[in-house]
């Protein structure tokens, strides 16, 4: 086992060290900035990410910014499965079957509510709407799985959320008002680079908060060792709860935007196969990772494009990647690590030790004994 | 009431598929409790082997009898795909034995969704036709019609449990199944080979797998998505008679059998049967997880 | 009144009697040890006490109030925290998330405060993290406040343990064999530490240990169990004497 982690690493060490070359100068650089001029790197770097979204059709060809789109969508995805499978430590198959919920319901409303409302003008104003709608009803289809995880986990947890996925399938199959087996469609083309780039940066940040606050953490102790966390306080079904509804609410809004640019659905859309990939994803980029998942979604979507040549073919990677990806490094590139600029302020090293400088100040020297003190 | 018992014939034939599908997952769940989910796609393949077997035997050997054809094509298709599954476990399960189970549970995923990309790339989407081994006839006995074909199935797919049911209750290497199962860790300072048990495991399930592989190709097309859906009713009536039981794999396949036979009677469309299936799967695993014939764990602290 | 009082708890783990007539009436600040050979029931009593299982039949009132048919972490909340006989840590995470998971029951403010890091949370927030961090401080663990759990020493894990306990403001403590696995010289500032946090935040305190030294050093209660029976209860003086407890050591350690 380990000595076929350090092959891997091993090859890996001149990337390794490339990237360190080429990203430690500019890190020092950075960091010898005054404070005031990095408080708005962030909002100028976002800002700027937005302009050129924006900018996108005269920059990039069609095909490319397609791409970016489903880069955007990927990376909402596989960031709301870590959610739970790489923080929360339970395993979800079923993530397509909460897309599906939120491409439906989202293009329902686009479709025909919102029309039906005399509001077929306002449609692409109320876009953000209908996407936030499909997420919320997937959220809400979050519980099914979220009740059966407080008696069940592991395995069987994993054949409930799978179970689900079949079971939204073959309902989507059966409703006919939906178009049964032959699929859904007359979406107009409301997804674009720059709704796809806001609602990733979204998904990111609140994603973020929730990891850090004392909420994120108790589905992170949940991971780390389930009965513990319920002995120091953790209410481990709220926690439960929060985790699949708003991983699935994210997935449902991901679906929202797949239907608006594929203008198509059907159910075969939103299989195993779907979730698989998005597994795949995660598990690529880095468990309990957002940079990770933002890192995997980008790598597996952009790399299965170039493997377009190979027409079928392409299909054996994905898989043969997985396996590949759990025999050798089963906690992907990023595993449990965090790029610092993802990481709250209040959350970083530095942070925490003049925390401690600032509560030594404040303490009264106190009478400890020779063992609680080093 | 004939037409009743017409049903029933039909869920029992169903049924003895699954079961023989559902003995693989139960049994590698057993002993190194790992969710198989590529079985269903070994099964696939065990039909393609013999696709290919049956279809070159029976233009290279005229004239050889429909019995020795499909006995010949049977032990070809149990031996190749138990050599692969005892290949998969090996390189891609074995790693991972001590790894969390998750790793394994997501490697066992890729393994099927591998098989089923690989044969759609090689041997193309179109469904195939196993040789034909029996001419079918048919029987009326009291309004009741069924076939030779049908009677194989049921009758060699009851053979093939009890012979398995006596080996793991009965005999040594069936005692040392039980002995990994019962603790991976101890049993091989008991001087039990747990490496040769799990690879035995693994042969065995595939090659009953490749029983079911052969009997259903008698009666269906095959064709590469093909162990997904099967694999998966499979599956479920692993989990229904509780996964890790034997005999529950045996009782779950023909319940599963049943579903899918009655479904259509009592619902409009048969295409129902998958939300039936999985509902149940769903239930169950919310108020009885560990199935009819399973046990409870309990944990410790 | 009592701060816990435990009547006829009894536990069957299928056929097997783990506990049985379990009777304890504890006052506020007490330290009681509870001894007994491998298999004895101990562990069982706190994780009946805890609500990881549901006693088959008896009595546990906290304060007056039941706490059989509650849920661990509902228990908890009430002021009863514990260890683990094997250190339960969360590994991954670092010395200072696992002790701000354990004022999980004291933090109010609701998911969307979180997600949108509303004045609530940014409030409760801080003041969890310095609190956690007086208490890193107070148990001399701040220096390692960044650590990731797993790479600290073991004493300092079972140290990091106890504060995480702490962490939960108990009333009573439940120790599970805090010794295991120590040296003498650490066994020793154990049972200082052990004294020190009881006077300093007020605990009552239950103690499972096998090191003799340490219960008879700092107990003022003994009760001893074998095969799920209290067969003695009483001073470590009159427990070290009694018959039936040398019969029920007779072969495994002695009593120093
Ligand atoms: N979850 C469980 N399922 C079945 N039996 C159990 C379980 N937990 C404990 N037991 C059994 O109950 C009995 C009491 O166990 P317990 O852990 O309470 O003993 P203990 O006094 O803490 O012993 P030790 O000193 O070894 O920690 C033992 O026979 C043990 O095997
Ligand atoms: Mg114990």
């Amino acid at each position: 086992m380990k000595e076929r982690r350090s092959v891997v690493d091993n090859a890996l060490r001149p990337v390794r060290a490339l990237y360190v070359a080429a990203v430690r100068p500019i890190q020092e650089a950075y960091n010898a900035l005054p404070a005031s001029v990095r408080r708005w790197t962030m909002p100028a770097v976002l800002l700027l990410g937005f302009l050129l979204s924006l900018a996108a059709p005269s920059l990039i060809n069609l095909y490319w910014q397609q791409v970016l789109i489903y880069v955007g969508i990927n990376i909402i995805l596989a960031a709301s499965l870590n959610l739970i499978n790489g923080y929360m430590g339970e395993f979800s198959v079923g993530h397509a079957g909460f897309m599906a919920v939120g491409a439906y319901v989202a293009s329902i409303m686009t479709v025909w509510v919102f029309p039906r409302m005399g509001l077929k003008e306002a449609v692409p104003y109320l876009f953000p709407l209908a996407l936030t709608i499909g997420g919320l009803a997937a959220g809400l289809t979050g519980l099914v799985v979220a009740i059966p995880s407080f008696r069940t986990r592991g395995d069987y947890l994993a054949i409930v959320t799978l179970a689900w996925n079949m079971i939204v399938k073959s309902v989507l199959e059966n409703l006919d008002v939906v178009g049964g087996p032959r699929g859904f469609m007359g979406m107009q083309k409301l997804t674009n680079l720059p709704w796809v780039f806001v609602w990733v940066v979204v998904t990111i940040y609140l994603l973020r908060n929730l990891i850090y606050s004392n909420l994120g953490r108790g589905i992170l102790s949940i991971r780390e060792d389930e009965i513990a966390s319920s002995l120091v306080s953790v209410d481990t079904r709220r926690v439960k709860i929060v985790a699949f509804v708003i991983s699935s609410f994210f997935a449902g809004v991901a679906g929202g935007l797949f239907a608006h640019i594929i203008q198509f659905i059907d159910p075969r859309t939103f299989s195993i196969l779907k979730s698989t990939d998005v597994l795949v994803m995660v598990y690529l980029g880095g468990i309990g990772s957002l940079g990770g998942s933002i890192l995997g979604a980008s790598i597996y979507t952009i790399l299965m494009e170039l493997l377009r040549p190979l027409q079928v073919w392409r299909w054996v990677v994905g898989p043969l990647l997985l396996v590949l990806l759990m025999i050798f490094r089963p906690r992907g590139i990023m595993g449990l690590r965090e790029w610092g600029f993802l990481i709250p302020k209040e959350e970083r090293p530095a942070f925490v030790d003049a925390l401690r400088e600032q509560v030594r100040q404040k303490r009264e020297p106190a009478a400890v004994p020779a063992g609680a003190s080093e | 009431m004939q037409g009743f018992i017409q049903q029933v014939l039909n869920a029992l034939q169903v049924g003895s598929v699954y079961a023989l599908i559902a003995l693989g997952y139960t049994m590698v769940y057993g002993i190194i409790r790992l969710i198989n989910f590529a079985h269903g796609d070994i099964f696939m393949v065990s039909t393609y082997v013999a696709f290919f077997v049956g279809t070159a035997l029976a233009s290279y050997l005229l004239g050889l009898s429909g019995l020795l054809l499909f006995v010949l094509t049977l032990i070809a298709s149990m031996f190749a795909t138990s050599l692969l599954a005892v290949l998969i476990e090996r390189f891609a399960y074995k790693p991972l034995r001590y790894a969390p189970r998750v790793s394994a549970v997501i490697t066992a995923l890729g393994v099927g969704l591998f098989l089923e990309n690989f044969t759609l790339a090689t041997i193309g989407p179109d469904p195939r036709f196993l040789p034909r081994f029996f001419t079918v006839q048919t029987y009326t006995v009291g309004g009741v019609a069924f076939s030779n074909i049908q009677m194989i199935i049921i009758v060699v797919s009851a053979l093939v449990m009890l012979v398995l049911d006596t080996v793991v209750r009965r005999t040594m290497v069936g005692m040392a199944m039980r002995a990994v199962s019962w603790d991976k860790f101890t049993a091989p300072l008991m001087g039990v080979p747990v490496d040769r048990i799990i690879s035995i495991t693994f042969a065995i399930g595939a090659s009953i797998a490749a029983v079911g592989g052969c009997l259903y190709g008698m009666v269906y097309t095959i064709d590469p998505y093909m162990g997904i859906r099967i694999g998966w009713w499979a599956f479920i009536s692993a989990v229904v008679g509780g996964i890790g039981n034997i005999r529950g794999a045996m009782l779950g396949g023909y319940i599963l059998g049943f579903v899918e036979i009655f479904t259509p009677v009592i619902l409009p469309a048969s295409s129902y049967r998958d939300f039936v299936a999985f509902s149940i799967l769903l239930m169950l695993l919310i108020f009885r997880p560990y199935g009819i014939l399973g046990r409870p764990v309990a944990q410790k602290v | 009144m009592p701060l816990l009082q435990i009547r006829g708890l009894t536990h069957y783990f299928g056929g097997l009697r783990a506990v049985h007539n379990f009777n304890l009436d504890l006052e506020p600040g007490e330290l009681v040890g509870i001894i007994g050979p491998n298999g004895a029931g101990k562990t069982t009593v706190f994780n009946l006490i805890t609500g990881v299982y549901r006693p088959t039949a008896g009595e546990i009132l906290f304060n007056g109030h039941s706490l059989v048919g509650k849920r661990p972490d509902q228990i908890i909340a009430m002021g009863i925290a514990r260890t683990f006989q094997t250190i339960r840590l969360f590994k991954d995470l670092s010395v200072l998330d696992n002790v701000r998971i354990a004022h999980f029951a004291q933090t109010s403010y609701g998911v969307m405060d979180a997600l949108f890091r509303l004045p609530r949370y940014r409030r409760e927030e801080a003041e969890i993290r310095e609190r956690a961090m007086e208490l890193l401080d107070l148990m001399g663990l701040a220096d390692q406040a960044n650590w990731v759990a797993s790479s600290l020493p073991y004493g300092l894990q079972r140290r990091l343990e106890i504060a995480r306990a702490l962490a939960t403001e108990p009333r009573l403590l439940l120790l599970d064999e805090p010794a295991a696995g120590m040296n003498p010289g650490e066994i020793t500032e154990l049972m200082d530490l052990i004294q020190w946090i009881r006077r300093q935040f007020n605990l009552t305190i239950i103690l499972i240990e096998h090191q003799m030294r340490v219960v008879m050093g700092i107990c003022e209660r003994i009760k001893v169990m074998d095969f799920g029976e209290t067969i003695a209860e009483g001073t470590p003086t009159e427990v070290q004497n009694n018959p039936r407890v040398i019969e029920a050591y007779l072969g495994e350690e002695a009593i120093v």
